[in-house]
C-alpha cells in the first residue's frame, strides 16, 4: 500500500479538492484494492464521520437514504422492505453479513469492477493503466460484458444494490467542492466505457455522494433475481431487478435493470417499452427481451449469458405477474 | 481396567485442543513472536514466464521506508541447485529460491523484501522494477505440439500403467459400450491458514515455526537446499490451519525466510497472501481423461480403459493417478489404465485432496453411471452385481471388502427408489435429480513412531513430529494413550509438531491416524508393560493395570507411581512397522455417496438438496471428529463437482481467479444437511487399532453422486468439471 495521508471530513459543508485522493466510507472494496496498489490515493478522506446517515420521509413522500447508511441497515429498514423490496432483497443478495455491515449506500456504488485483469497487477488493463490494453478481450471473460461495452473495456460493474436503484428511478444526491448539489438518476451515475474505461462514473473530483432519494408510489410488483455459481459471497453472473404494476391484467410502469452485463447497471427501456400495456405471457416477455439483446455481443467465455438473460427475466416476470401471487388484482 | 477409558476410542470426545483454538491460545505459525524483533518478509512474484530475469532494479526498494534488505538471485545466499540431489524425494531435494536468472513459471519469487513491517515491505515490494525475457512456454497440456510423456513414477500407486486381460478383445466383444472423454479443472487446496513461516537462525542452528503437514522430510529439504546438516534445523509445527496436500513439503516462504533471515541476522516471518499460495504453493492440474467401458446385455462389465493426461510442473515429478479408482472399484476380465503428463511451465503440481480419487471417482462413476443406464439397469445393481471378490487389477485378496454393504446401507437410508426418465421430476421451476456413486481409497500405513513419558505425578506426556491439521490429531492419539494406559484423559498432554520428538508419518495420504495411532498404542502398551514388570519385581501380581492420579491400580490395589518410575519420569518409545501388516492382501476404505439436486429452469443454476454417504473406514477412532473429516471431505466434493476451478489464462501461465472472491469453496449455503453414515468394523488387518484412512474418504464419490443426480434431473450429460449453468443451459425446458 502506497503511504497516504489521513484525515476526516466533519461535515459536506467543509468539502475541498481531493486531487489524488479518495474518500473514504466502508472501505470494502478500496482498502483491498489499495494493498495491491491498484488504488494508489496520496490521501483519504474519510467520510464515515460526516453525518449523512439519516433514513427519512419526505414530504413528497419519496424516501430519502443519507450515504453512510450500511447496507444491512438499508436492507433492514421497514421503509424500504414494504415499498422497495427490490432494493431489500438485492443488497441482501450481495456480498456477506460482514461485509454488508461495513459497507455504505455511497461506496457501494463506487465499488470498483471484479474484472480479474484489473485485479492483476501483471495483466493489461485500460480500466486500471489506460492505454495498456485489455487482457479479458481474448482471455478468461466469463464474467464480462455482452451489453454497452467498447474495444477498450468489457468489464462489468459489480454492484447489486445499484441495479435495484436503477430500476427504482433513485436519484444520487451528491455536492461539489464549491458547494453546488446535483441529482443524478442511478441509472445515469455511472458510464459506458467508451474509450476512457478509467472513469466509471460521472462524479467530478471531489464531489460527494450525500444521499439517493427513493421516488414515492414505486411499483407495487418487485423483485431481484441474481444468478451466481455459488449460492452466497459471489458476484452474479447476471441479475435482473424488476419492477412494475398490473393494471386490469395489463403490465404497466414496467422497469428492469440488469446486472453484470454492462459496465453500469444495464435499464432494459427496449424491454420495458415492448411490454408496457401488454398482457403478460412468455412469448411477450422473451420478445421483449429478444428487442433489448439486439446488440448484445458475447466474447467467447460470455456468450451464454446473451440466451440465459432473457429466460432469467421471463422467469422474474413470470414469478411477479402469476396470478397466485397477485389474486385479485389480475 | 478403568472404567473411565476402557472404551474411549471411538467415542465422540471433544477436541482437546478446542478450547485453545476458539480462545486464540493456540499459536499457528503467523501467531508465533520471536524473542528477537522481527523483520518481515514479502515476496515479489514474476509477471511472465519461462524466461530470464534480464534486468532487476531494487533501488527504489531498498531507499523505501523501514526496508532492511531485498534478497534477489544477485544477493541470496548461495543454496545448493534446484532439484537435487535428483535421487532424493521431491520432499527432500533442494527447493533453492531466487538462485539464478531462471524464472521458471508466473508467479515465481524473483524478490524477497524484508522490512520493519509488513506493509513497509508490501510497498516495496511494489518498487521493484524487473525484466524478464521471456522464452516459449508450455501452458496447456492441451494445446498441440505439446510433448506427452510418460511419467517416471505416480503418486499413491505402484504402476504408472496396468493392464490385465485382453482389452481390445473383451471392449469389441461388448454388446453396451461407453466412450467418451472427460476433464476436471485445476484446482488449489485454499486451505484458510496460507503457507506461512518464522525463521531465526542462532549460529550455524536454523529454526522453523512453519505450516507443515510432514515434518521429518522438511529438515532434509532445508538441508539439501543450504548445504546444511539436518541435525541443524529444527522444524515447528504445532497447529496447522489445513494442508490438504498443499502443505506436505517445504515451500517458497519458507525457504525465502531462511534466507532472509541469514541475511538480516534477524528472525524472518514470510507470510504467503492469498493471491502468492495460488503460484507459491501447489495445485492439481486440470485433466483431460478418457474412459471406455463395455459391458455384455446382463450389465456385466467386460472391458475397462481409462487414460490421464495431466501437467507435470517442469522440474518438479508428481503426477496424480486419477485411474486409481478404475483399477480397484469393480471386476472386469479386462482393465487397462495409462497416465501420462505434459511438462509445463506452470506452478508445482502435486498431492490435493484425495490425489487420484477425488477426480478419478468423479470421472469413472460418472461413465459407470452412464454404462448403467446404457444397460438399462438401477445403478445400485450394476455396482452392487459388478463388485469384486479380488483386487480387479492385481487379482490379489481384499481384505474387508465392504463396498457393497456401504452401496446398500447408504440406498436403504437414503431411500433409494430405482431411477426416473431424466427430466420428469420436477417441482415449480426445480428440476430435481438422484444420483449415486461408490467410494474407494487406497489405505496405507507408513513408519512411525513416537515416545511417552510418565511423570512421578501421574502425567502422561505424548510426543511425536505428527501434525494435527485441522483433523482432530491431538484428541485421537489422547484417546488411544487414555485407552492403552488406561489413564484419564485430563492426565495426557499430546506435544506435536517438533522435529526434535519422534519421526513420524506426518499428516498426508489419510494415514496419520492408523500410522501415528499405533505407534502410540505401542508406546503407551510398552509403557503398561513395563509397569506391570516393575509391580511384580516388588512382588505385586499386576495382570492388568491402570493409573489414576499420581497412583497405579493393580489386583484391587494402588501403588505410588513415584516408587516406579526412574528419575521422576519413565520414557518408553514404541513405533509402527507397516512391514508386519504387509499380507498381500490390498486395502481400501469404501463409500457410498447419494445425492439429489435441483436445477433451475430459468437459469440452470445448480443446488445440492441432499447429500448422503454410507462409508466403511473400518474402526472408527472418534464418532466426532471421524464425522467432521467425512462431512469436510463431501464439501470438498461438492466444490469438485460445481465449484472449485482455479482458471489459467493460457496466453500467460496466469492463474486469474487468485482469491477467495473469485475461487469458489463451498459456503454454507451450498451444502444441504449432511447425512454421513459409518459402517461398525475392525480392520485388523489393516494395523493394531483397526481403523483405516477416513481423511480422504468422503471426497470420493461425492462430485459423482452430484453429477448424476444433475444427469437424471435433466437428461444433459456434462463431462467437464466443475459443471456450470452454462452446461445445461441448451438442455433445459421453458420455465
Amino acid at each position: 500500500m502506497k503511504p497516504f495521508d489521513y484525515s476526516r471530513l466533519d461535515s459536506p459543508d467543509a468539502l475541498s479538492p481531493l486531487g489524488a485522493g479518495k474518500f473514504l466510507a466502508g472501505g470494502t472494496n478500496l482498502i483491498d484494492l489499495m494493498k495491491h496498489e491498484i488504488e494508489t490515493p496520496d490521501a483519504l478522506v474519510d467520510v464515515t464521520r460526516a453525518g449523512m446517515k439519516e433514513i427519512s420521509q419526505q414530504p413528497d413522500g419519496s424516501i430519502r437514504i443519507g450515504s453512510q447508511i450500511t447496507n444491512t441497515d438499508l436492507a433492514a429498514n421497514s421503509d424500504v422492505r414494504q415499498n422497495y423490496p427490490v432494493l431489500s432483497e438485492a443488497l441482501l443478495w450481495g456480498a456477506t453479513q460482514q461485509l454488508r455491515n461495513k459497507a455504505t449506500t455511497g461506496g457501494n456504488f463506487l465499488q470498483r469492477t471484479r474484472c480479474q485483469y484489473f485485479y492483476d497487477t501483471a495483466r493489461a488493463c485500460n480500466k486500471r493503466d489506460p492505454g495498456s490494453g485489455c487482457d479479458a478481450m481474448k482471455g478468461l471473460n466469463r464474467f464480462h460484458a455482452i451489453l454497452g461495452a467498447s474495444s477498450s473495456c468489457i468489464a462489468v460493474h459489480p454492484s447489486d444494490m445499484a441495479v435495484a436503484m436503477a430500476a427504482l428511478d433513485a436519484e444520487v444526491l451528491t455536492r461539489k467542492v464549491d458547494g453546488v448539489e446535483r441529482r443524478i438518476p442511478a441509472s445515469e451515475l455511472h458510464r459506458l466505457p467508451g474509450d476512457a474505461p478509467e472513469r466509471d462514473h460521472v462524479l467530478e473530483n471531489g464531489e460527494l455522494i450525500m444521499a439517493v432519494d427513493l421516488p414515492a408510489s414505486p411499483p407495487r410488483l418487485q423483485s431481484y433475481r441474481k444468478i451466481r455459481d455459488r449460492s452466497s459471497y459471489a458476484f452474479a453472473v447476471v441479475s435482473a431487478a424488476v419492477a412494475l404494476d398490473l393494471d386490469d391484467g395489463r403490465m404497466s410502469n414496467v422497469r428492469i435493470a440488469l446486472g453484470g452485463v454492462a459496465h453500469k447497471p444495464w435499464r432494459a427501456s427496449r424491454a420495458e417499452t415492448a411490454l408496457e400495456g401488454q398482457m403478460p405471457s412468455r412469448e411477450m416477455f422473451l420478445k421483449a427481451m429478444k428487442e433489448e439483446m439486439s446488440e448484445a455481443q458475447g466474447h467467447g467465455h460470455n456468450d451464454f449469458k446473451i440466451d440465459l438473460l432473457p429466460r432469467v427475466v421471463a422467469g422474474v416476470l413470470r414469478d411477479l405477474t402469476a396470478p397466485e401471487r397477485n389474486g385479485d388484482r389480475t | 481396567m478403568n472404567e473411565m477409558t476402557n472404551k474411549i476410542i471411538g467415542t465422540p470426545l471433544d477436541r482437546v485442543d478446542g478450547p485453545a483454538k476458539v480462545t486464540g491460545q493456540a499459536t499457528y505459525t503467523a501467531d508465533y513472536r520471536p524473542t528477537g524483533k522481527t523483520a518481515e518478509g514479502f515476496i515479489v512474484e514474476a509477471a511472465a514466464a519461462p524466461g530470464k530475469i534480464r534486468k532487476i532494479d531494487t533501488q527504489a526498494a531498498e531507499a523505501s521506508d523501514g526496508v532492511i534488505a531485498v534478497l534477489t538471485h544477485h544477493n541470496a545466499p548461495k543454496q545448493n541447485p534446484y532439484g537435487t540431489p535428483e535421487e532424493a524425494g521431491r520432499f527432500t531435494q533442494s527447493h533453492a529460491m531466487l538462485e539464478s536468472d531462471h524464472v521458471r513459471h508466473v508467479g515465481d519469487p524473483v524478490a524477497l523484501v524484508i522490512a520493519e513491517t509488513l506493509e513497509q515491505a508490501r510497498h516495496a515490494a511494489k518498487l521493484v522494477r524487473v525484466e524478464v525475457e521471456t522464452s516459449e512456454g508450455t501452458f496447456d497440456q492441451f494445446a498441440a505440439d505439446v510433448e506427452i510423456a510418460k511419467p517416471d513414477s505416480l503418486d499413491g500407486a505402484d504402476e504408472v500403467d496396468t493392464s490385465t486381460g485382453d482389452f481390445e478383445k473383451e471392449f469389441a466383444a461388448s454388446d453396451v459400450t461407453v466412450e467418451a472423454s472427460y476433464f476436471t479443472g485445476a484446482q488449489h487446496s485454499a486451505a484458510m491458514e496460507p503457507h506461512a513461516t518464522v525463521a531465526e537462525w542462532d549460529g550455524d542452528e536454523l529454526t522453523v515455526h512453519m505450516a507443515i503437514q510432514i515434518v521429518a522430510p522438511g529438515l532434509k529439504a532445508f538441508a539439501n537446499t543450504l548445504g546444511i546438516e539436518a541435525d541443524k534445523v529444527r522444524i515447528l509445527s504445532p497447529f496447522v490451519g489445513g494442508g490438504f496436500g498443499s502443505k506436505l513439503g517445504v515451500h517458497n516462504d519458507a525457504i525465502l525466510a531462511a534466507l532472509g533471515a541469514k541475511v538480516t541476522g534477524r528472525p524472518v516471518r514470510v507470510v504467503q497472501t492469498r493471491r502468492n499460495v495460488f503460484s507459491n504453493a501447489p495445485h492439481r492440474s486440470k485433466h483431460r481423461q478418457d474412459l471406455k467401458i463395455g459391458a455384455d446385455a446382463s450389465g456385466k462389465l467386460k472391458a475397462i480403459s481409462h487414460d490421464s493426461l495431466a501437467a507435470m510442473a517442469r522440474n518438479y515429478p508428481f503426477a496424480e493417478a486419477p485411474a486409481s479408482p478404475t483399477r480397484a472399484s469393480y471386476f472386469a476380465p479386462a482393465i487397462k489404465t495409462t497416465h501420462r503428463v505434459v511438462e509445463a511451465d506452470i506452478p508445482r503440481v502435486d498431492s490435493m485432496r484425495a490425489p487420484g480419487e477425488a477426480i478419478g471417482t468423479l470421472t469413472f462413476e460418472t461413465a459407470i453411471d452412464e454404462i448403467a443406464e446404457q444397460c438399462g439397469i438401477d445403478p445400485v445393481e450394476f455396482r452392487l452385481q459388478n463388485d469384486a471378490d479380488r483386487d480387479p487389477n492385481s487379482g490379489a485378496p481384499l481384505a474387508d471388502r465392504r463396498l457393497s454393504e456401504c452401496i446398500r446401507e447408504g440406498a436403504k437410508k437414503f431411500g433409494w427408489d430405482g431411477r426416473v426418465t431424466p427430466g420428469r421430476r420436477r417441482e415449480g421451476n426445480k428440476l430435481i435429480g438422484r444420483g449415486m456413486a461408490s467410494a474407494i481409497r487406497p489405505n496405507f500405513l507408513v513408519p512411525a513412531e513416537a515416545e511417552v513419558v510418565l511423570s512421578a505425578n501421574g502425567q502422561l506426556r505424548v510426543r511425536l513430529d505428527m501434525t494435527d491439521i485441522g483433523t482432530g490429531t491431538y484428541t485421537i492419539l489422547t484417546q488411544v494413550a487414555a485407552e492403552t494406559l488406561a489413564i484419564p484423559v485430563d492426565q495426557i498432554t499430546v506435544e506435536l509438531g517438533d522435529s526434535h520428538f519422534p519421526a513420524s508419518s506426518g499428516s498426508g495420504g489419510s494415514f496419520g491416524a492408523a500410522s501415528c495411532g499405533s505407534a502410540v498404542f505401542d508406546a503407551c502398551g510398552k509403557l503398561s508393560k513395563l509397569l506391570q514388570q516393575r509391580l511384580s519385581g516388588k512382588g505385586i501380581a499386576a495382570n492388568a493395570i491402570s493409573v489414576e492420579g499420581d497412583r497405579v491400580r493393580a489386583g484391587g490395589n494402588d501403588y505410588a507411581l513415584a516408587d516406579l518410575v526412574d528419575d521422576g519420569a519413565l520414557t518408553v518409545k514404541g513405533a509402527v512397522d507397516p512391514s508386519e501388516f504387509d499380507h498381500g492382501e490390498e486395502e481400501y476404505s469404501y463409500g457410498a455417496l447419494f445425492s439429489e439436486v435441483e436445477v433451475d429452469v430459468d437459469s440452470g443454476e445448480i443446488r445440492v438438496r441432499r447429500l448422503l454417504g454410507a462409508f466403511d473406514a473400518g474402526r472408527i477412532l472418534n464418532e466426532k471428529t471421524a464425522r467432521s473429516q467425512l462431512m469436510g471431505g463431501m464439501i470438498f466434493g461438492i466444490g469438485g463437482a460445481l465449484l472449485e476451478e482455479s482458471t489459467m489464462d493460457t496466453r500467460y501461465g496466469s492463474f486469474m481467479n487468485r482469491d477467495f472472491a473469485e475461487y469458489h469453496i463451498a459456503v454454507n449455503r451450498d451444502v444441504p444437511e449432511l447425512e454421513v453414515h459409518m459402517l461398525e468394523g475392525f480392520s485388523e488387518k489393516s494395523n493394531p487399532l483397526g481403523s483405516k484412512g477416513i481423511g480422504e474418504l468422503g471426497i470420493c464419490g461425492t462430485g459423482p453422486a452430484i453429477a448424476n443426480a444433475i444427469y437424471e434431473a435433466t437428461g444433459c450429460r456434462v463431462r467437464k468439471f466443475p459443471i456450470h449453468m452454462e452446461d445445461l443451459l441448451q438442455h433445459l425446458p421453458q420455465g
